[in-house]
């Protein structure tokens, strides 16, 4: 390149030069814009669907419609459970820019206690993706709502929601039937139709509120909204309504229910009473019980604590999960596998001498009575709650056929339809034994069960349904607390029952009740001195089921042992004999004997359903069983 | 006007003037530029989210900047080229002004602030200054412009250029050096300094990388791939091409784009507002922009070929060159095919100060072709 100091300029080359590069120019111009338009055509044409998908997917956002939960009533129509509308603090994690500030702020303004900001951050995450509202806070009063409104520019993700919260008006009554709603957590979280719950926050967790889930919830709706960048709704798209949830009618008679509650009150203990004609649960009394309102809107730790260390276990349900001994109750379902076997006949007497002894061993199974009771039959066998006459029972009978006639009773199985959570207890058998202890069966052991003690163990549901079936003589009703589901009658006989039980004769079912009517009206019976005025016939069996065991030669001594450890008072019965309308279990823990402390309680039970209310429906000719030795001296404490 | 001189035969200077000649306006080139500013008003009701007011505000500037380009069009060439200096020399005494005193805006500094009177940005007075200045100094040298000349050049870009980047305006000081460069590479800047040129500007890259901000870094970044930073940075990628593809061929509709009526869309009004006119408008209204841009830069290249004088030519052609790539940064970032940077699309984005200097810069142009009628060959 030359460096001339003052070249010549030549305009005619400049003006060359500068055209040649201006052309070059408008090429380039030209391929850029076609570049451009290239490109537009790729993002507008080519790639146009991925797009217009991305822009509704901006725009329009699904929000659920949840559906309203079904209400519960008890069979008079009484709300058990109902809706009430609160306001609910809801966090939206993906709109939260600082959750700790956000968090800490909302203590301050609510003056929360400063450990709570631990449970809000959990509850923030309970929602897997981070756009779904959480529940924090339930049940807003209005001056928190003031607050949070106010101070709403500084909480984004912030949202106040009016929602119904689930109220149980007699929640302690109802605690173990109906159960309770919660938060759903995150093993429901798996299991649930997640579109089915969006913008549901409650799910059943125990009780009629779990097994009738799916038909209390309903079916949740949508609709599609239009929303502007910051998440403010401008119209409606399209709209499904939600179907609420059915509401449910119970077989549950609140005053009865009430009664049982009342009955065991201060004690531990459970009722269950049934209608042996459909299996309709009447009441189901687990005392004591807990105010199921404050597991609705997420029970404090402390509080929970307390109820879970309770020594009186106010949350175990023990009407369908407690197990325990039957005691003498059994001997009933005893005579009965007896006489299905063809091992007795109502006329089988035996000679006690106040023990039994198998043969080749010099063992003495003890009755209760010392001295014995001597000659005894079938039905005195009941009256006076012998226990020889069902030591030698059992041995005839044997474990085998034991377990076989007792399970057609529903002992050692869930039974109902749909009482959730119910447990199976225990019906023994060689079998299970040899599975659970690899051990083989011993004829003593086939004698404790004889009487209700060693493995055997019932709930007080399956107590009452046996009894239920026993006074249907044999024929088989499902238990359940279910009457209607949204106003339609659930089938009076619902199927997947066990088979009936059948005598050789018919009349040998009487010949049973007879010896249980003694129990309560019977001039030895146990129960005697609950019979007195009976103004309708009442079958009964009572029943002690001991809780510490006695060493071979002790005697029991109720003052000596603590109380927790004194014998649980049980009692099983059904009225009237002829026309049955109700079948109760009494468990009452460590109140000594049933027969006088649990057998008030039937009484009180049938006396209550059949003489107050269902008055007008009291069967013609049961008439009052007088008891012509009601003031003689009692048998009742430790009477087995 | 020393007419013998340059050849002028009388003939010519008695050829009837038309009216538009008379008043040194070029009536494509208008006609043109007022379709393009009303169709943009219109675009600019819609993403302002149907705000009158800052339409009518908007078009005020622009009746205002019209008349500053007619004014402009007005003057002699020759005036431009005599004023070159002084122009270039205010705009880099501002840049060191507001380098020293600048007012604090945006994180960067880049508005001069006169309190009660005005708000200036120095770098906009640079963007016609500057070729101003390196045209005036070339087309008084020799051309192709030699070694020193080119040295002289490199200075005179450098200065401003390095100050408006330290403002930080990366955006600004590149298109600001390319209608420099435009200039020279007009005035046939030899095709192996290019070659070299573009070797040691592709060397650099590295070193550039390495002194450029956080923010600047990021929107590279963010540029290449934006599903990185969906909220964050990759936000307004992502939803401008969103817009732009959920619009199809035939758009949305005026008014009717969800992605800026909704306000998914940032900047909508003012660098983002092509987003905007291809949700409604489709591939179609997208195209008939696009053409309608190339005429005016077609047009104003023709008319600044046809000029006769080098100061003129090579002004003229900067400026219509730098035009251009206004709209290919901007619609290109918009678009994704660049990366974010803060240019407005010319004459329809909301704002005062850029739709002055482009006019300004019409107005130099068509007084550059209004001086061929009067000194015609």
């Amino acid at each position: 390149m030359r460096l001339h100091r003052n070249p010549v300029k030549d305009p005619q080359r400049e003006l060359y030069i500068y055209r040649v590069r201006m052309l070059l120019a408008v090429v380039l111009v030209v391929l850029l814009t076609g570049l451009l338009g290239a490109r537009l055509y790729y993002l507008q044409v080519v790639q146009h669907e991925v797009y217009s998908t991305r822009s509704d997917k901006n725009r329009v956002r699904v929000e659920p419609l949840p559906p309203s939960r079904g209400l519960i009533y008890d069979r008079n129509g009484e709300l058990l459970a109902e809706n009430l509308p609160t306001y609910n603090l809801m966090l939206v994690r993906e709109r939260v820019d600082n959750l700790d500030e956000t968090l800490g702020l909302l203590v301050d303004l609510l003056a929360l206690p400063e450990d709570e900001v631990e449970s809000l951050r959990a509850r923030s995450r309970q929602r897997q993706r981070s756009y779904q509202p959480a529940l924090l806070i339930n049940d807003l009063s209005e001056s928190q709502i003031a607050l949070l409104a106010v101070n709403r520019y500084r909480l984004p993700g912030v949202e106040v929601e009016a929602q119904f919260l689930r109220h149980y008006p007699d929640s302690e009554i109802m605690s173990h039937v109906l159960g309770y709603v919660g938060r759903i957590n995150t093993q429901e979280l798996e299991r649930i139709d997640s579109g089915n719950y969006a913008g549901t926050h409650y799910i059943g967790k125990t009780g009629v509120e779990l097994s009738y889930e799916d038909e209390l919830h309903g079916k949740a709706g949508i609709r599609k909204v239009e929303a502007n960048a910051r998440g403010r709704v401008l119209r409606e798209l399209e709209r499904e309504d939600s179907v609420s949830g059915k509401d449910l009618k119970l077989s549950i008679d609140k005053p009865l229910q009430q009664l049982a509650f009342d009955l065991l009150d201060g004690r531990r203990g459970a009722i269950v009473a049934i209608d042996p004609r459909n299996g309709q649960i009447l009441a189901l009394a687990s005392v004591p019980g807990f105010d199921t309102n404050q597991f609705v809107t997420g029970i404090n730790v402390k509080d929970y604590r307390a109820l879970q260390q309770d020594v009186d276990l106010p949350l175990f349900n023990r009407a369908i999960r407690g197990s325990y001994p039957a005691g003498s109750t059994i001997k009933p379902f005893m005579l009965i596998a007896g006489l299905a076997s063809g091992v007795i006949t109502p006329e089988t007497t035996i000679y006690d001498p106040g023990y039994y002894q198998l043969p080749n061993d010099d063992r003495r199974y003890r009755n209760w009575l010392r001295w014995g009771h001597g000659r005894v039959d079938m039905e005195r066998s009941l009256a006076v709650s012998n226990n020889t006459y069902y030591y030698s029972l059992a041995h005839d009978v044997g474990i085998d056929r034991i377990s076989e006639h007792l399970s057609k009773f529903g002992f050692g199985q869930r039974n109902a339809a749909d009482v959730a959570g119910e447990g199976s207890a225990l019906l023994p058998s060689r079998e299970w034994k040899r599975q659970r202890f690899n051990q083989s069966w011993y004829p003593g052991e086939t004698l404790s069960v004889g009487i209700g003690q060693g493995y055997l163990q019932v709930t007080p549901l399956q107590l009452a349904t046996a009894t239920a079936v026993l006074a249907n003589r044999g024929h088989w009703v499902k238990p359940r607390l279910a009457l209607e589901i949204g106003g339609d009658p659930l089938p009076e006989v619902l199927p997947e029952t066990l088979d009936d039980i059948t005598l050789p004769n018919d009349e040998w079912w009487d010949r049973v009740f007879s010896g249980m009517k003694k129990v309560l009206s019977g001039r030895e019976g146990t129960a005697r001195r609950s019979g007195v005025g009976l103004e309708y016939a009442m079958a009964g069996k009572s029943g002690t089921a001991q809780v510490f065991s006695l060493g071979q030669n002790e005697r029991y001594n109720a003052s000596q042992i603590r109380e927790r450890l004194r014998d649980h008072a049980l009692f099983m019965a059904f009225a009237p004999v002829d026309e049955p309308k109700i079948a109760v279990s009494v468990i009452v823990e460590n109140a000594g004997g049933g027969s006088s402390h649990a057998a008030g309680l039937a009484r009180a039970m049938s006396d209550f359903w059949l003489l107050e209310r269902n008055a007008g429906g009291q069967p013609a000719g049961s008439q009052a069983e007088k008891d012509p030795d009601a003031e003689a001296a009692a048998l009742s404490e430790g009477a087995l | 006007m020393t007419k013998n001189v340059l050849g002028i035969s009388p003939g010519s200077l008695s050829r009837k003037r038309s009216y538009w000649e008379r008043i040194h306006l070029d009536p494509w080139l208008l006609l043109l530029l007022v379709v393009l500013i009303i169709s943009g008003l219109g675009v600019l009701y819609s993403a302002s989210g149907q705000n009158l007011d800052l339409v009518i505000r908007q078009g005020m500037r622009f009746i205002l900047a019209l008349v500053v380009m007619v004014v402009l069009a007005q003057l002699s060439p020759t005036t431009l080229q005599r004023w070159a200096l002084a122009a270039y020399a205010l705009g880099v005494s501002m840049l060191i002004a507001v380098e020293i005193m600048g007012d604090m805006g945006m994180g960067a500094q880049r508005w001069l602030v006169i309190p009660g009177v005005m708000r200036f940005q120095p770098s906009e007075l640079m963007k016609l200054a500057m070729p101003m200045m390196v045209a005036a100094w070339l087309s008084r040298r020799p051309l192709p412009p030699r070694l020193w000349d080119l040295v002289v050049c490199a200075v005179l870009i450098g200065v401003p250029v390095l100050l408006i980047a330290r403002q930080p305006d990366l955006g600004t000081s590149l298109l600001v050096a390319l209608s420099a460069v435009f200039v020279v590479l007009l005035a046939g800047l030899s095709w192996r300094i290019i070659g070299l040129l573009s070797a040691l500007a592709a060397a650099a890259l590295p070193l550039l990388w390495m002194n450029m901000h956080d923010y600047q870094k990021r929107r590279v970044l963010t540029f290449l791939d934006p599903e990185t930073d969906p909220l964050g940075a990759g936000w307004n990628i992502i939803q401008s091409t969103t817009a732009i593809g959920s619009g199809g061929v035939w758009g949305k509709g005026w008014l009717e784009g969800t992605q800026s009526q909704l306000e998914f869309l940032p900047e909508r009004h003012t660098d983002f507002i092509v987003a905007v006119l291809g949700e409604e408008f489709g591939l179609v209204g997208m195209l008939a922009f696009l053409i309608l841009y190339l005429l005016i830069v077609c047009r104003g290249l023709w008319l600044a070929s046809a000029a006769q004088e080098t100061f003129g030519r090579l002004l003229a052609g900067s400026i219509m060159l730098t035009f251009f790539i206004y709209v290919f940064v901007n619609v290109g970032m918009v678009s994704g095919l660049l990366p974010v940077v803060g240019v407005p699309l010319p004459l329809v984005s909301y704002g005062g100060t850029s739709s002055v200097t482009l006019l300004a810069g019409f107005g130099i142009l068509m007084s550059v072709h209004a001086q061929r009628r009067l000194l015609p060959r």
